[in-house]
Order: C-alpha cells, then structure tokens, then sequence
C-alpha cells in the first residue's frame, strides 16, 4: 500500500477552504480519544472545552480578551509568512513592546492623560519594531537565518525583562515581589463593559486595514509574488531584501503592540512573565486563517477558545489546563497535513507500479 | 587529431556480427506528436556513429529508447544480432550501453571518486577506485584527480567524470549527447583523441551533434534525423558542411515574410562592448557584445541553447546590472545600471525563456500576471497604491481575445494552461502595451503550432509599427521567418549582424556551429569565473 | 577537587546535550531535511526519559524512553513532511509547539519528584588518578556516548556507501533519483536517527545534569543546537569543538555569577544566546566557509517525477 500524491493543476479551492475545517474536525477526534483515554465521558469534555466558553457573557468577554493579542500578532505574522519570511521571534518582541510601553507608566508615573496612552501605544510598537529589526538587518545583510536569530532574541528578551522587574523596575512598595508598580488611570487601556479594552478594538481595526492591504494594494501583491515565486518577483522589479525588512517590521510593531496591550490591561503590570505564549500560539493561529487577515480573525477565536476551554477543564474536569497546548499542537499538525490537499491529490496505491526509468 | 593523421579504421573481427546495435522501424508516439516515425539506425562495432537533426529532430527521443530509458510503442532492437528488451537503464548497462548525457547527474559538493562511486553499482573500496580512476582517465588522456571537487571543476572536467564513470564499465556502445555543446575547442579536440582511441578499441559510440564540422572530423557514419524520420544514412566523409546542412534543415522555404522592413530612427537599443563574468560554474561569460537595433526591424540572436542566451537576456532586461551604465542604451537612455522596472519605463519590454516561475508566476491568477511587469508602467493599473482589479481584468481579456488564448476559465491561475496558451498570454500582455523595443528568448520553445504561428505574426507587426525587436532563438525556421538581420551568439561572442537575406540557412548553421569563435580561448576554470563573479 | 577540575567538568556536562541533538540534526540535514522540532523532541526526552526513569528505577530504562519519545515525534515529522510533503519550516515548529504542550501535560505528575540520577563511571584504579582521573574516566556514560557517536557519525559519512548515500541525496536529490537511490527511505531514517539523538540529548538533562524534571527545562538548548550545526558547517568534528565552546559559554556565566561580580545574572544566561547570534552572523556571511558543506537540498521537498 503506497501513498502517491499527483498535483493539482490548479490550487483547489474547494479545498482552501474545507482543509482548515477537516483539520478541526480531526483535532477534535484527537480530543475525544485523548479524553477517552483519561477515563472522561468525550463528548461531554468536549462540551466544556469548545462550547461552555461560548455560553456566558462573561467568557464570551474573556474569549475577546484573549483573541487580541493572537489575532494582532497573527495576522502580521500571516503577512510575513506568505512572504516567505519566518518571524519565529514575536513572543520576544511582544515583550519589547511590552518592556517600552511600561517606561512611560513607570518612569513618569504623574502624566496621566490621554496622550499618555497614546504614547505607550506607539512606544510599545516601536519596542517590537527594533526587537524585529535585528533579525530583519542580520538576514539581509549577512544571510543569517531569520528563524534562529529572531528565536534568539526571544530568550534575551525575556532574559531582560526578568532583570527589570527584579531589579530596576522592580516596585519599592511591591514587598519584594518581582513586579513593578501597578498602573494607574490613563495608563491602562480603556475598557467597554466589563474586560473588554480598547485592544480589542484595535485588533479589529488592524485587520481590516491588513485585508484591504494585502488584497487591493501593490504592496500586498509584492508579498504575494515573492513569496511564491521570487525570480518572477525579480523580474517584476520587487526587492527581496525591502520585503523582509517591511514585514519584519510590521510583525514586530503588531507584536509589540499586543504585548502593550497586555500589560496595560489584562496583567496590569509588568511581571516576569507576561504571556502565555501568545507569540508562539499566533504562529498556529496565522496557518490556521490559511495566512488570510479575516481567517486569522476567526482562527484566532478558536484558539482563544482552546485557552478558555483548558482553564474551564482544569475547573469543572479536573484535567491540567496544559492540554490547551497539546490541542493547539495537535491542530497545527492537523492543519499542515490537510493543507496538502490544497495542492496535491492524495491516492492509495496497492499494486506497485512499474518503476519509471529516469528521463522520462 | 593533428594535420595529416586519418582517422582509425574500424576493426572487424571475422566471426564477430557485422552489427552492434540494431534498431529497426523505431515507432515512438507521444499524444499526436511521432517523435520517431519507423526510424532505422546501424551501428558497427568500433564505429563512430553520428546522429544529426536539428531540435525535434527526434534524436533525444531514439537515444532514450536505446538506452533504456523510454520503451517504443513498435520496432525492434537488436543487440550483437540477437532481439532484446531494454527496459531499463540498468539492463542497457549490463548489455554494455553506456551513456553520457548533455545535463549531467553529478554532486557539486561531493568529490570526484564519490561521484564516480555513485554511479557504479556493488561494494567499493575508495582506495582501489581512486587508484582505477587515476589510470584510466590517464590511459584515456581524460585526467582526473580523484579527490577533487565536482564544485571546482570546469564543465569540460565535469563531463570526463560523467565519460570516466562510463569507462570504468567497460562499455562497448557509448552514447554521447552533445558533447562539445559546451567544450572549448581545445578541450573538444582532447575529447576527440579519447574517442578515437576507444574507437580503434572495439567500441562503437553513438555521437549526436549538430555540430557538422566535427561530424566531418571524427564520424565514419552519420545518419540523419528530420521530424522525426531518417533523411539519410551517409559517409560524412563524402560530404560537405554544406551539404549536411541542407540535409538536416532541408531547403523548402516557409512563408515569406511579411512585408518590408522600414528600418529608419536611431536605435532604440544600443550595445556597446557588453561583458559580463560568468554567474556561477555553470554560467557563460559575455564577451564585448555590441549591436543595435533600430524602429522597425526585427533583429534575431541564433544560437544553441546554453551559449550565453540566458546571461544577455539578465543583462539586457536589468536583472544583472552591468559594471557600466552606458554599456546598454535603450532609447539612447544608459541604462546598463538600471532597473528592470526603469527600463520599462523607457518602453522596453521583456519576455524570458522560462514562461513559468520566471514570466509569470504559477500560483498567480492571469490578470495578477498581467500587473506583474506593468504596474509601473501602465496609470490606470496602480491608482495610489490601490490595484485596479478591473481594470488588470480588462487587459486580461484583451489579451485573450487578440491572442486566442485558450483556458479552461476567464481567469484562471497561470500554472493552468497549456505551454502554447500561456506564452500566447506572456507575449501579449507584453505587446498589448504596444512597447518601443520588445526583447524576448525563445519566442516559440514548446509551443504547438497554431500558438507559433500567432505569435510570430505578432512580432512581425510589432516592429512594422515602428519598434524595435530582439529575439533569442534557436529554431532556425523561426529565424528565417521573422528576422530582418541575424547575429549568432556561441560562447558569449556575437557575430556580426547580417541581412537575413544576404544569409541562408547552411551559413547561420555553421556560424551556431561555432566557425566564427575566436581560436584558441583557453576556459576559464569554474573556481576563476566564481571569483571573478564576487563570490 | 580543584576549581579547574570543576570547571572542565561541568563544561563537559553542559556540553553533552548540545553535542547529541546537534549530531542528530546534523545527519538529518545532511540528507536534506531541515527539523526545527528539535527543541520539542528534546523536551519530549527529557520529560519521558525522567518519568520512565522514575517509575521504573532505572536510568538506563529512562534512556531508552527517551531516545523512544524523540523518534516518535520525529516520525511524525517525517510522515508529514517526506509523505505528505508539507512545508518543512512550518512542519518543524508544530513539532516544537506539540513537544512543549505535551511535555507539560506529562511533566505535571512529575514536578518536584526526585530524579534518578544515571550514575558516573568508575573504573578502578583510572578514576581515582588526580585530576585527569575523573575527566576522562569518571563521567557518566553518556559523555562518552557523545563522544563515541561524534565519531561515528563522522565515520559512516565521510567513508561509508550508506554515508556517501545521505550526502548525495541531501546534494542533488533529482540526480540521486535517477541514478536508482531510495531518497525517501534514505530520509525517514536519517529523520528517525535525528529524533532519536534529541530524545537522548533531552533524557541527558533530566537525567544527569539536573535530576529532575521542570517544565520546559530544555530553554532553547535545540534551537542552539540547530544553530551549531550551522556554525559547525556540517562537519562531526566541528559540531563537537562548538558545543564544547557554547558549554564552556553557559558555565562561564554560572562562575561569573557566583563569583559575585556585579554583572546581572540575566544578562550571563543570555550569553549563549546572543553568542550563538554572533556565530550565525559569522558563518552565514562568509560564503567560503559554508559553500561546500550546505546541502544544496536543504529543507526542499522531494516529490519524484512520475
């Protein structure tokens, strides 16, 4: 029995759509048998993981709350991975983001006014930017792997802001704890109702820029053609090199942005860690949304979901809320095995068949 | 060989068979196309055998079935006078085929006695095989060091590994696939005294070339091949270059031009010296090209592929910017540094040789094809930064329509249509900007005929509405069709341009054969040609 | 025992794990596949190889899963990326995510067990020699394993056919093809070998350098190991001089620490890190040294012409 794959003349679109469906389907399969295995009625674990989040206003809010920073980070990664350029590196910029932003509420506590806020918006994008023009340049000039460097700076980011809040940021008043003071007034982000802030309400914004960006403009259609196919990118007279600059630098300051937002919301202040990995997890969330700005949207919902599912699991199941991670992996691969239908058609042979000589 | 030695006689054992290799009434069908139609070939034993035949000829096609790599639909082989199969490539090797193919299958990185080790079957023992390596690519006069690099070796060195690893098998029918396309002619002449040798040794060699006057030289035989089918089977001793010629591209003349050229204006592309060092070991340097084309001719570039065609086009559309800015004027505009996008902008337009990956690009739907080389150029494409799908959409239609592009839907994605179809769309979303000077390789490689037809009618209308254009090409049919004046381009040299009608086919036959190349080049070795290169 | 001694051990002991993915990756590459999943691989290790040791009392059944808890994955990988053709790069980091998320579902029953410490050798006589004695005899056995294998690996591909095999086909997998060789089969278990030697790198952390397990206790150790691959330029003996190098980094810092100078602790662990930044610049920017030894079919997908 042998699998062979023919290519599809064109890509299927049928399938574009439908293999990121087939894939949840399988991953919540996965699920059942993982819950059978645990000695869980499946289909009701099943329940409180995917549907109960969807069920109170109170985890639709948190549900919110939680897809900001995916969807933010996700969609600039979206961009930068159709351009073929891998920005592994965003939880590290969203701790830059997060790091610059933090400067003005804990530097300059007394100014508080709306231009505050505004402020540690751009600082905190500006922090993810300078985090991601590192290995943006590294690449361009010395053809360093973007992958490894970007990862690099993930751990000497975070490597940072321990030493800040231990130490120089750390809050005199705090009792020792590594964190720093808490934020106050209009360094927070405003909220709507009850959690959800003025993030959220960016992240939406952004999207839709994004959308139009990548689907009407000359810029989008650059980081479609030299992600696809760089020697006709060339002969177009695009600029490989101005590519990955531009969506390093895109990806950093919407990672940047999202780590801001965290810290100037939902955690309030700056502590050791300041995400669950939310760089990491958009990297599912933005294959997932098939690197598509309104898919990351959506993809970026069901992920939040898979968070809030976990810590309802943990509460009325009794499993470790850590099987998010293993269900968001899981997915992933899931996502990435469908996906080869897009291109391919996939059949089972059981005769072998004559092998070919070469040259034929 | 030098002045005055004759060439080997065959030896003939007397009980031996008369034949090699027999094949008999080869039928060979791929869709409609007979690539060989009840083709019969020959060969002694110790005979040098050329097959000739232009592109198509169906050469590549009868080779491939004798060794083994595609199986005729009828026809018979024969082998020592006995009827065989060859299935594969394996069991040509067994019989005592060997071949040495024009794309070479070697390992940069890895060494010569490795790669040599690759292509033996069994156990090896590195040391003993370096040893054979060393004698026998000595005793051949093809010397090899065994723990080179396949990465520093010069084409012509590659090709002795690729010819080594044949040897060590002790063939008694070697297959060579154009051999010298690529050789210097001092590293052409070495090769020849090494066939020679394993001539007077009992083997027999299959030699496809197009190249007539080293046919002349070294082959007692030739047959050749013309769509498909045998013209003739004769002693190229008895013939001439010219006569060879005629043969293989026969002398029916196709449709007479269309029209006059009125050639008048200063040129809308210049060339002055243009050189530039080869891109990588298997690049071709440019060597002081200079000609101009002015409004309203049509200039042709023949040669055989891999004679700097590639390099020039790179150079010429702005995708290698030269080392001086006035080594190229389009509409007396130095340009030789700038971009692909400015030179279109001046009104040049490109079209490469490779129509997907290159050309357009496969995943892209067509009227995202068309934006790919006229955003810039074309207002109403590009409106601040927003695309106007509808109005790419307009264009695509337009180019259907002119050119009959036939595909399954209005706008489907590149990779979709059919090689006719999608280089109808290339050149004419090219043409439908009505450009001032159009350069483009290989107008018609791979394309059916109705497509041909179009598009070389198309490029004759072009330039009788007052442009300029190029076309790189190797299909002499297309040349004599098109072309007002001809240049050949062989090794990165140019020839100087003639009148096509002060020209014929035998004489641009022989000038693509390489008569015109300055004599006695030595070839830079790859590693040199890397460095000039700034690697 | 002298400050030196301790020192040359501990570098030793930090240099282990790097030395074993990197070997692992470095045969994988050689074939031409690029595994990103070596970090998820190497935590798997370490998480199964600490459980399996714990349950069962035996370091050396601890091994053993680890080395089982990498080729599993990378199996995964495999089957995604050589079967199904799927992106490499992407393929690779869904390794590394799965790894880490499930790690830390196994870890949860283990955190702050005691760990099952794989004993040092001792031989008689040689280790109680000063100085040199427990360097070169008195480490635990998978020091010379490291060793061993660096070895290996560099035999069997510089002067073995299965060895000329893996470069071909990682250099030109068309031209291997066509001269008759298995470029999947070749592959899958170049792949399954990689996964096995990040388990065992990982099963090495947990089970000797620091006997416990904590969640996502590997901290990048296999994207260091990635990145020395790349420093090493694909070459055994070099991947080894480098990871004694990183260890020799990591250790440095730890002295430097506790030697109470006022340098931040943070900024010295992060000195692997930005090092490994400065080695990467180094080497990709110098086509010299990198042009032979890539292999040109780095992280393409094969799928053979029909």
């Amino acid at each position: 029995m042998r699998l062979v794959l023919e290519r599809r003349s064109e890509h299927s679109q049928a399938m574009a759509v439908l293999s990121p469906v087939i894939a949840i389907g399988l991953t919540l399969l996965a699920g059942a048998i993982i819950f059978a295995m645990l000695g869980l009625d499946p289909l009701y674990a099943l329940y409180i993981y995917f549907i109960d989040p969807l069920t109170s206003l109170w985890s639709l809010e948190q549900l919110v709350v939680k897809a900001t920073p995916l969807i933010l980070i996700g969609v600039g990664l979206a961009i930068c991975f159709t351009a073929n350029v891998w920005n592994i590196g965003a939880e590290g910029q969203l701790t830059m983001g997060a790091i610059f932003a933090s400067a003005i509420p804990i530097l300059l506590p007394a100014w508080q006014s709306p231009l505050a806020l505004g402020s540690m918006i751009a600082l905190g994008c500006l922090g993810g930017m300078i985090w991601a023009f590192i290995p943006a340049i590294l690449k361009t000039r010395f053809g360093a792997s973007e992958i490894l460097t970007s990862l690099m700076l993930v751990y000497v980011a975070q490597l940072f802001l321990d030493w800040l809040v231990r130490g120089p940021w750390r809050d005199p008043m705090g009792f020792n704890f590594p964190q720093s003071a808490t934020f106050q007034g209009w360094h927070l982000m405003p909220t709507f109702g009850g959690t959800v802030h003025l993030g959220s309400i960016l992240a939406v914004v952004i999207v839709l820029v994004l959308a139009v960006m990548v689907g009407r403009t000359l810029t989008g259609f650059e980081v479609k053609v030299l992600g696809n196919a760089p020697r006709a990118g060339r002969f177009a007279g695009f600029s490989r090199s101005r590519m990955v600059i531009l969506c390093f630098l895109l990806s950093g300051a919407l990672a940047g942005l999202a780590g801001m937002a965290e810290v100037a919301s939902t955690v309030g202040q700056l502590q050791p860690t300041i995400s669950p990995g939310y760089g990491f997890t958009a990297i599912i969330v933005a294959f997932l949304g098939r690197l598509n700005p309104v898919g990351v949207l959506l993809a970026g919902f069901l992920l939040a979901i898979s968070y809030l599912g976990g810590e309802g699991a943990q509460v009325t199941l009794g499993i470790s809320d850590k099987i998010a991670r293993v269900f968001q992996g899981i997915l992933l691969f899931f996502v990435l095995a469908c996906d080869t239908l897009i291109l391919y058609r996939v059949r089972f042979e059981t005769a072998r068949a004559p092998r070919l000589a070469p040259g034929e | 060989m030098a002045a005055g030695e004759t060439k080997p006689q065959m030896t003939r054992l007397s009980a031996a068979p008369e034949f090699l290799l027999e094949a008999h009434n080869i039928v060979k069908v791929f869709g409609t196309l007979a690539a060989n139609d009840d083709v019969s070939l020959m060969v002694r034993p110790g005979e040098i055998h050329a097959l000739l035949g232009e592109n198509g000829a169906g050469k590549s096609t009868l080779v491939k079935i004798i060794y083994g790599a595609l199986q005729p639909n009828s026809g018979e082989l024969r082998w020592l006078d006995k009827r065989v199969r060859i299935d594969n490539p394996a069991a040509a090797r067994r019989l005592g085929i060997g071949m040495v193919f024009q794309h070479f299958s070697l390992f940069e990185a890895l060494t010569v006695a490795e790669n040599i080790a690759l292509g033996l079957p069994g156990a090896f023992n590195m040391a003993r095989l370096s040893k054979r390596i060393v004698e026998v690519s000595a005793e051949y006069g093809l010397p090899l060091k065994p723990d080179e690099l396949v990465l520093d070796l010069s084409v012509g060195q590659r090709q002795r590994i690729e010819i080594v690893r044949c040897l060590l098998q002790e063939p008694r029918l070697l297959i060579m696939d154009e051999p010298t396309a690529v050789l210097t002619p001092q590293e052409a002449d070495q090769l020849f005294l090494t066939l020679d040798r394993l001539a007077r040794e009992g083997c027999a060699i299959l030699y496809i070339s197009h190249r007539l006057e080293e046919v002349k030289r070294l082959c007692h035989t030739a047959t050749i091949l013309r769509l498909g089918k045998v013209v003739a089977t004769v002693d190229p001793a008895n013939e001439t270059a010219a006569s060879l010629a005629r043969l293989m591209v026969g002398s029916d003349v196709h449709a007479v031009r269309a029209g006059v050229a009125q050639v008048g204006g200063a040129a809308l592309l210049d060339v002055t010296e243009l050189s530039l060092p080869a891109d990588g070991p298997f690049g071709v340097a440019l060597r002081n090209i200079s000609f101009s084309v002015r409004a309203g001719e049509v200039l042709a570039i023949a040669g055989v592929a891999g004679n700097g065609q590639s390099e020039l086009f790179e150079a010429l559309s702005g995708e290698r910017p030269t080392a001086r800015r006035d080594a190229i004027h389009i509409a007396g505009e130095p340009c030789g540094r700038l971009g692909v996008t400015r030179r279109r902008r001046l009104g040049a337009a490109f079209v490469p040789e490779e129509r997907l990956g290159h050309g357009a690009a496969p995943a892209l739907t067509l009227s995202e094809n068309i934006l790919l080389t006229r955003h810039s150029t074309d207002p109403g494409l590009v409106r601040g930064g927003f695309l106007d799908r509808r109005a790419s959409g307009a264009i695509n239609n337009r180019v259907a329509k002119t050119f009959d592009v036939r595909k399954g839907k209005r706008d489907p994605e590149a990779r979709a249509l059919s090689g006719g179809n999608l280089q109808k769309f290339v050149v004419g979303r090219e043409l439908d900007r009505n450009p001032k000077l159009l350069v483009i390789n290989q107008p018609t490689w791979g394309v059916d005929a109705g497509a041909t037809a179009v598009i070389r009618q198309a490029l004759i209308n072009l330039a009788r509405s007052g442009s300029a254009v190029v076309a790189i090409s190797q299909d002499l049919d297309e040349i004599f069709e098109i072309a007002d004046r001809i240049a050949v381009i062989s090794r990165g040299e140019l020839s100087t341009p003639k009148s096509a009608g002060d020209t014929n086919r035998e004489e641009i036959g022989l000038l693509m054969a390489g008569a015109h190349e300055t004599a006695s080049r030595p070839a830079p070795a790859a590693r040199e040609v890397h460095r000039a290169a700034g690697a | 025992m002298s400050g030196l001694e301790a020192v040359i051990l501990t570098i030793i002991t930090a240099a282990t794990p790097l030395l074993l993915a990197a070997l692992g990756e470095l045969v994988s590459e050689r074939s031409g596949v690029l595994n990103l999943g070596v970090e998820g691989m190497m935590v798997m290790g370490a998480v199964c190889g600490f459980g399996a040791a714990f349950v069962t009392g035996s370091p050396l059944l601890g091994a053993l899963a680890a080395i089982g808890a990498g080729m599993g994955l990378a199996l995964l990988f495999a089957v995604l990326t050589l079967t199904l053709v799927a992106n490499q790069v992407a393929t690779g980091l869904a390794l590394t995510l799965l790894g880490l998320g499930l790690s830390g579902l196994i870890g949860e029953a283990f955190v702050g067990q005691p760990g099952v410490k794989l004993g040092r050798v001792s031989i008689p006589g040689l280790t109680d020699i000063p100085f040199i004695g427990r360097i070169l005899f008195g480490q635990d056995p998978l020091v010379y394993v490291s060793l061993a294998l660096t070895g290996a690996v560099a035999y069997v591909l510089f002067r073995t056919r299965l060895g000329l095999t893996i470069r071909a086909v990682g250099d030109n997998h068309q031209s291997a093809h066509s001269l008759g060789y298995q470029v999947i089969a070749t592959r899958y278990a170049c792949v399954l070998f990689g996964g096995a030697c990040a388990g065992l790198a990982g099963g090495y952390l947990s089970l000797a350098y620091t006997p416990q397990w904590i969640e996502n206790m590997t901290a990048g150790r296999g994207w260091i190991a990635i990145a020395l691959v790349v420093f090493a330029t694909w070459l055994p003996l070099r991947v080894a001089l480098g990871a004694y190098l990183f260890g020799a980094v990591t250790i440095f810092g730890f002295y430097v620490q506790a030697m109470g100078i006022g340098i931040p602790s943070q900024f010295l662990s992060s000195l692997p890190y930005l090092v490994t930044i400065a080695a990467l610049v180094v080497i990709s920017g110098s086509r010299m040294l990198t042009r032979v030894n890539t292999p040109a079919c780095l992280g393409q997908s094969f799928v053979p012409e029909r």
